[in-house]
């Protein structure tokens, strides 16, 4: 365990895109075992930040904190856990087949157990072994998750996790996010639907044009946020 | 007038005078050569034109490690400007040596070691210029082309290599290999010089266009 | 290294369960071998003189679109988002990546060479073992940089022509190498007197080209 008592933290964060600045200056941090909510509208910068979160991308000023060592560090990629907009499953190899390929990418200790266990836990156990290409929608997505969920991770960084989730997608994954967190886990998550987020979340944070315009628990967020910020985020996406 | 436009009028008319100083003494000063006759003055023009694409496409790998470093857009658009100026002077390399080889040869082409080289690289970079013009993202634009142009000066020694021992299996025309008479060096390293401070020119005005290019970009995406 | 064979296991793996690349691959590769049999008298004592450049040809054209696939297997799902984020190197996903894509280049050139053999009446094993070196230096030559550039233009709009574009050209002297040596193991059996420097070339290239890729990879990658 390293000594830092944040589970995520941004010191004053800057991403280019040529002279476009996509994030200015943004500071951020989560104590763990929280769950912060990354709101804003689209362009705000919610998928850069969370793209350098998770080591894709590097800032172009600034330092950021995962555990408290840097993202790109193998040691810090191996406790995180990403989910982008992507599933990030593979098409022509089962459903066991792509846990495994992931545990083994991971460096997870028993990967048969760990896979089986995912796969239980989204209840894809008798389909292990059909190919990815022949899953309805929603057994996708809850592949993506286990695929997200197989090395255990103490930080996860989800990229709008419930947009285009089936309900039973979406109570899987809160559940599974509850779960995580009694047992210290860390998230941060970029949204579009405010219910579902707002729900898990213990803190918010607002991005506007890659400014960091609020960032509060969530009680206080939900009462002092105006109305429009609510109607923007619902609306566009 | 910015420091860098100053610079662009400095370089861009003292090479413009020098050029034309030289050009006075290679065309009417100097008598023709005993046994090419009056083409032999493309040499003027031919060589200097290969010595200052290979500076420009040695300053573009420096400014394209530069950038992998430093990750400032700056060197990528100075990297881009020389190699493209530097793949122009490729091309007036391979243009003239082959008016030359039309009326010595009387061919316009021949699969020669220099010019097979020549011809590999000019595809290389020219490899180079269409990748830069199929990425959209600065940022992606500067660290792709980059990764190439160091790939692409590494393969340079090496075909050079290549196509010397290719050829040499191969019967095949020889250039002349004598040295310089001497009348002939101070108007032939003149022209190097003139060369040098006309592509310096010319890449600062790309260099300029590069920025503003970015700049553009920038506002267009604030704008949206 | 666990990484490294990770991606390789996964990309083989996928590749012979849709065999989309391969078999590609290995019909463009005949075609083109029937298509130079236009080109000149296929039986005459001259094929077997510029065998070795026919055979490369086919080998580097073929294997564009192998190579083509190695990076772009990954979009789909945004899988290398996936990838990128694991805890595994730069270097250990483009090795993973190279050595799926040296087998299968492999496969594909070894199922070409008893076609040619027959279609062209060359021997090939006469020179079998040295022959395969060769095969193995030249065609790790074509992967080291042909996945290289893969990486380099996956995120591109009109990816599958700018790899051919950009591999041809820096692929030269490794090809000039490869068809040299085939050339004079088929006319001869054995490595000629002026065959050492070659050989040497493209050990060189492989090296020279490996050490750039593993280095620069990461760049790539995470941009």
């Amino acid at each position: 365990m390293s000594p830092a008592s944040e589970a995520v933290l941004a010191s004053d964060v800057w991403k280019f895109h040529g002279d476009f600045p996509a994030l200015r200056g943004v500071s951020l941090r989560t104590e763990r075992g929280t769950c912060l909510a990354l709101l804003g509208r689209n362009g705000a910068g919610k998928t850069t930040l969370l793209r350098i979160l998770a080591g894709l991308s590097a800032p172009s000023r600034g330092d950021v904190r995962i555990l408290g060592t840097a993202p790109r560090l193998p040691v810090t990629r191996r406790r995180a856990g990403y989910l982008g907009h992507g599933i990030g499953i593979y098409d022509e190899l089962t459903a066991r087949e792509n846990l495994l390929h992931f545990a083994r990418l991971y460096g997870v200790e028993n990967k048969e157990a760990a896979a089986s266990k995912w796969l239980e836990r989204v209840d894809l156990k008798r389909v292990e072994d059909g190919r990815v290409r022949e899953f309805s929608r929603g057994m996708r997505q809850r592949l993506a998750i286990a695929r997200a969920f197989v090395h255990e991770p103490d930080v996860l960084l989800l990229d709008e996790p419930f947009t285009s989730l089936d309900d039973r997608a979406i109570h899987l994954l809160q559940n599974l996010l509850r779960e995580a967190f009694a047992r210290g886990c860390t998230a941060v998550l970029s949204t579009h639907q405010l219910r579902e987020a707002l729900e898990l979340a213990t803190n918010v944070a607002l991005l506007d044009r890659g400014k960091l315009k609020f960032a509060g628990p969530r009680t206080q967020a939900m009462l002092d946020l105006p109305p429009s910020i609510y109607f923007e985020t619902e609306t566009e996406g | 007038m910015s420091k860098r436009e100053k610079w662009v009028y400095a370089l861009g008319v003292s090479g413009t005078v020098l050029l034309i100083v030289n050009l006075y003494r290679i065309l009417l000063v100097l008598g023709d050569e005993m046994q090419q006759g009056a083409i032999y003055r493309i040499i003027y023009f031919h060589v200097p034109a290969a010595f200052i694409g290979w500076t420009l496409f040695l300053a573009a790998l420096v400014a394209s490690a530069l950038y992998l470093w430093k990750k400032d857009l700056a060197f990528d658009g100075f990297a881009a400007s020389a190699i493209e100026v530097g793949w122009v002077f490729c091309s007036i390399n391979l243009v003239t040596g082959m008016i030359w080889g039309r009326i010595i040869w009387g061919i316009w082409w021949t699969w020669d070691p220099r010019l097979t080289s020549m011809f590999i690289c000019w595809l290389l970079y020219g490899g180079y210029i269409v990748l830069r013009s199929a990425i959209d993202d600065a940022g992606q634009r500067a660290t792709v082309s980059a990764v190439l142009a160091i790939f692409a000066f590494a393969d340079v020694p090496i075909v050079f290599m290549a196509i010397r021992w290719w050829r040499t299996q191969h019967p095949s025309p020889v250039l002349e290999t004598g040295g310089l008479a001497p009348e002939m060096r101070l108007p032939f390293w003149l022209n190097v010089f003139v060369f040098l401070l006309i592509g310096l020119a010319i890449t600062l005005v790309r260099v300029d266009q590069e920025d503003t290019q970015r700049e553009l970009e920038g506002l267009r995406r604030r704008a949206f | 290294m666990r990484g490294v064979w990770a991606i390789a296991r996964k990309d083989f793996q996928s590749e012979l369960r849709s065999k989309e690349a391969i078999n590609a691959s290995v019909s463009f590769a005949l075609v083109i071998l029937l298509i130079f049999s236009f080109a000149f008298e296929p039986t005459a004592d001259e094929t077997r003189a510029i065998a070795g450049g026919l055979l490369w040809i086919a080998f580097a054209f073929a294997g564009a679109l192998i190579l083509n696939r190695s990076f772009a297997r990954e979009l789909q799902n945004d899988c290398l988002d996936a990838v990128i984020a694991s805890p595994i190197a730069g270097w250990e996903l483009f090795l993973g990546k190279a050595l799926a894509s040296f087998l299968l280049l492999l496969v594909v050139e070894l199922i070409c060479f008893p076609v040619f053999s027959i279609f062209y009446g060359v021997n090939l094993t006469k020179a079998f073992w040295p022959l395969l070196l060769v095969l193995i230096l030249g065609t790790w030559a074509l992967t080291a940089l042909g996945v290289t550039f893969a990486a380099l233009t996956v995120n591109i709009r009109l990816r599958e022509l700018m790899l051919p574009l950009l591999l041809y050209p820096a692929l030269s002297p490794a090809l000039m190498a490869s068809m040299t040596l085939t050339t004079s193991l088929l006319t001869a059996g054995v490595f000629g007197a002026n065959d050492q420097p070659w050989l040497r070339l493209l050990v060189g290239f492989d090296v020279i080209f490996t050490a750039l890729a593993l280095a620069l990879i990461e760049f790539v990658l995470v941009l």
